[in-house]
């Protein structure tokens, strides 16, 4: 915990972003910055407006309001290609995989800069392309390794549980060799033992590859146990952050969830 | 005597099987002929909605416009009861190459505008410009001879044969252009480029966050797929030697297309040829079998077999509608499996 201390400058910076549904609002003035290297995590009740936060900072959707900067980089209402290419990545809630194709192939893809993906490389030189597909592959199965995915490769991944889907999103994001993953709920409808070995995964990844973390999720152990700070959202804006101590313990943040029939 | 009507007997089977024989030769050289320009434009097709999941209802535009294109440089120019544009009597190439040109840029100029937006906006552009061309030809005087069409389209190396050798020479160079099409697709489409193809039409959102521009390859699969079928317009026009707008209907230039597409299998560069194949013999095969059908259908029997098409395209989305071919999940031709790292348990 001493060695998250030092990392103290922010990586993501979210100043009062706003996004509107039609005459909700969705994420209404959201300010919060998120430090190089840590894991931070991002809760809040059903309906607080963290996916759409999301959705905002990878450009899915183009917010109505407010700023995004990463890396010192404006990024605000950019295509999403183009902020992958930044290598902020993110990952969906619903598992988006490509039920048709490999688990493989799925993570294959999620490589930026592949020359094979340029029509006129793929027709000229398919001996390079052999090449960097060979490479892709090795370390398409490596990741798949990683979150035991390995034997399934060559299956569609249609054919993968729900559990497993929401693994290969994790995998797709690292397979886009990232600064910065952006987790929506890594670990629901995932069994506990392997909901335990993925939040050590992702401790490890940061530690080895220095990547960022922000966390959404509603299972406070995994909050718990590996958050360096949480930003509680309810009704679109942030309503308290601090260490997961601090913001469990905060009767505000209880009353947010328990809703208002416990007050 | 005898021997006399013996001999005759014995002559007559004998040039009727010879007749057959040559009729029968002749559709299969026409049959395969023609079935591989429509291979051609099933590929393109496939190229777009099998891969990629661009709705284009107007296929017959792309064709068209190749056929015309063509047909206009090669001409020579218009004789005093035709009128019509350009007529530069270039080289049978250069209007084949000119024609892709022009299927490419028709695809550029519909894509343009619609291709960010919904993906029903394209479809129902696709089947206006198919419209609005149609009747161009057919009533701007002083363009491409409306209604009348285009005659005496040259044809290709025709000064090295005599007539009857030519449709041997007329198959033989559309089989090798269906095999450079085929083959030049199956390059970019089991590679990377492909993968990103079946990526967007699978999920675009997913492709997206995997950092795909996706409106720009969904542009390139459409003006590839465009210049493809311009080039088989191209090829169909020198093939009959006269074209005229009321052939290239809807019917005929984009819904057999698609049945093509859809029976044979989409996603695949093989099934699409397969595709062509069975729907062709079933199109240009049914008007043979015309007078022995009983007289209530063989009177009917172009009805009949639109009625077929529509019928196939539904069973088959119905019972099959991975088509007779149907897609691997495999993408990459580059990917190696290797023996002992899955076990499939059946
Ligand atoms: N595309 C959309 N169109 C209209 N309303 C939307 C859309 N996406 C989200 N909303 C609304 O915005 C609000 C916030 O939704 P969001 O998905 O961001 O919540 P969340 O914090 O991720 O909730 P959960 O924990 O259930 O995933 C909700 O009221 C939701 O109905
Ligand atoms: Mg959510």
């Amino acid at each position: 915990m001493q060695l998250i201390a030092t990392h103290k400058k922010p990586i993501l910076q979210v100043k009062e972003l706003m996004k509107q549904f039609g005459g909700n609002r969705a994420v209404d003035g959201a300010t919060f910055d998120v430090e190089k290297g840590s894991i931070t995590g991002l809760i809040g009740p059903n309906g607080a407006g963290k996916t759409t936060c999301f959705n905002c900072i990878a450009g899915a959707l183009s917010p109505n309001n407010g700023n995004v900067i990463f890396d010192e980089y404006d990024i605000t209402g950019l295509p999403p290609y183009r902020i992958f290419d930044r290598a902020l990545i993110r990952t969906f809630q619903i598992p988006q995989e490509l039920t048709q194709m490999s688990v493989l192939e799925n993570l294959m893809l999620a490589r930026g800069g592949q020359d094979g993906e340029r029509l006129w490389q793929a027709w000229l030189h398919p001996n390079k392309i052999a090449i960097q597909e060979n490479d892709l592959q090795e370390s398409a199965l490596e990741i798949l390794e990683l979150v035991d995915l390995y034997k399934h490769a060559h299956e569609t991944a249609s054919s993968l549980s729900g559990g497993q889907r929401k693994l290969l999103e994790l995998a797709r994001a690292l397979m886009g060799q990232p600064r910065m993953i952006l987790l929506d709920e890594p670990s629901a409808g995932v069994n506990p033992t392997l909901a335990r070995k993925l939040s050590e995964h992702i401790e490890m990844i940061r530690d080895k590859l220095g990547i960022t973390f922000l966390l959404i999720s509603h299972d406070m152990d995994i909050i718990e146990r590996l958050c360096d700070k949480v930003i509680v959202m309810t009704s679109g804006h942030v309503l308290i952050e601090g260490s997961a101590n601090e913001v469990f313990s905060n009767t505000e943040v209880q009353e947010a969830y328990l809703g208002s029939q416990y007050r | 005597m005898d021997h006399q009507y013996e001999k005759n007997f014995m002559a007559i089977p004998d040039s009727v099987i010879l007749v057959t024989l040559i009729g029968a030769t002749n559709w299969g050289v026409g049959f395969l002929t023609t079935v591989a320009i429509f291979a051609i434009v099933a590929l393109a097709l496939n190229l777009q909605w099998g891969y990629t999941g661009i709705f284009n209802f107007g296929v017959v535009a792309f064709f068209m416009i190749g056929a015309y294109t063509s047909a206009l440089l090669t001409l020579p120019p218009p004789s005093k009861f035709e009128s019509h544009i350009l007529g530069l009597e270039l080289p049978v190439l250069i209007g084949w190459f000119s024609a892709a040109l022009a299927g490419g840029l028709l695809a550029l100029v519909i894509g343009l505008p619609t291709l960010r937006l919904r993906r029903d906006f394209l479809a129902i552009a696709t089947i206006g410009v198919a419209t609005i061309i149609r009747s161009i030809a057919n009533t701007t005087e002083g363009f491409v001879n409306r209604g009348s069409g285009l005659n005496g389209i040259p044809r290709f190396l025709d000064n090295f044969t005599n007539a009857s050798d030519y449709k041997w020479v007329l198959l033989v160079i559309m089989i090798v252009m269906l095999s450079a099409v085929y083959f030049g697709l199956q390059r970019v489409t089991a590679a990377p480029w492909g993968r990103v193809l079946r990526a967007i039409r699978d999920n675009e959102e997913t492709a997206m966050a995997a950092g795909k521009h996706t409106v720009s390859f969904r542009m390139q699969a459409f003006v590839l797929g465009g210049a493809i079928m311009g080039l088989a317009g191209a090829l169909w026009a020198h093939r009959t030697g006269s074209i005229s707008p009321t052939a290239f209907n809807d019917l005929f230039g984009t819904f057999v297309i698609w049945t093509m597409v859809m029976v044979g299998g989409s996603g695949n560069n093989k099934g699409a040829v397969i595709g062509a194949l069975a729907v062709g013999f079933f199109w240009f095969g049914t008007p043979l079998i015309q007078e022995d059908l009983p007289d209530i259908l063989g009177t009917r029997v172009f009805q009949l077999r639109e009625l077929t098409v529509g019928l196939l395209i539904v069973l088959f989305l119905l019972f099959q509608p991975h088509g007779l071919i149907r897609e691997k999940p495999q993408v990459s031709r580059f990917i190696t499996k290797r023996k002992n790292m899955y076990q499939q348990l059946d």
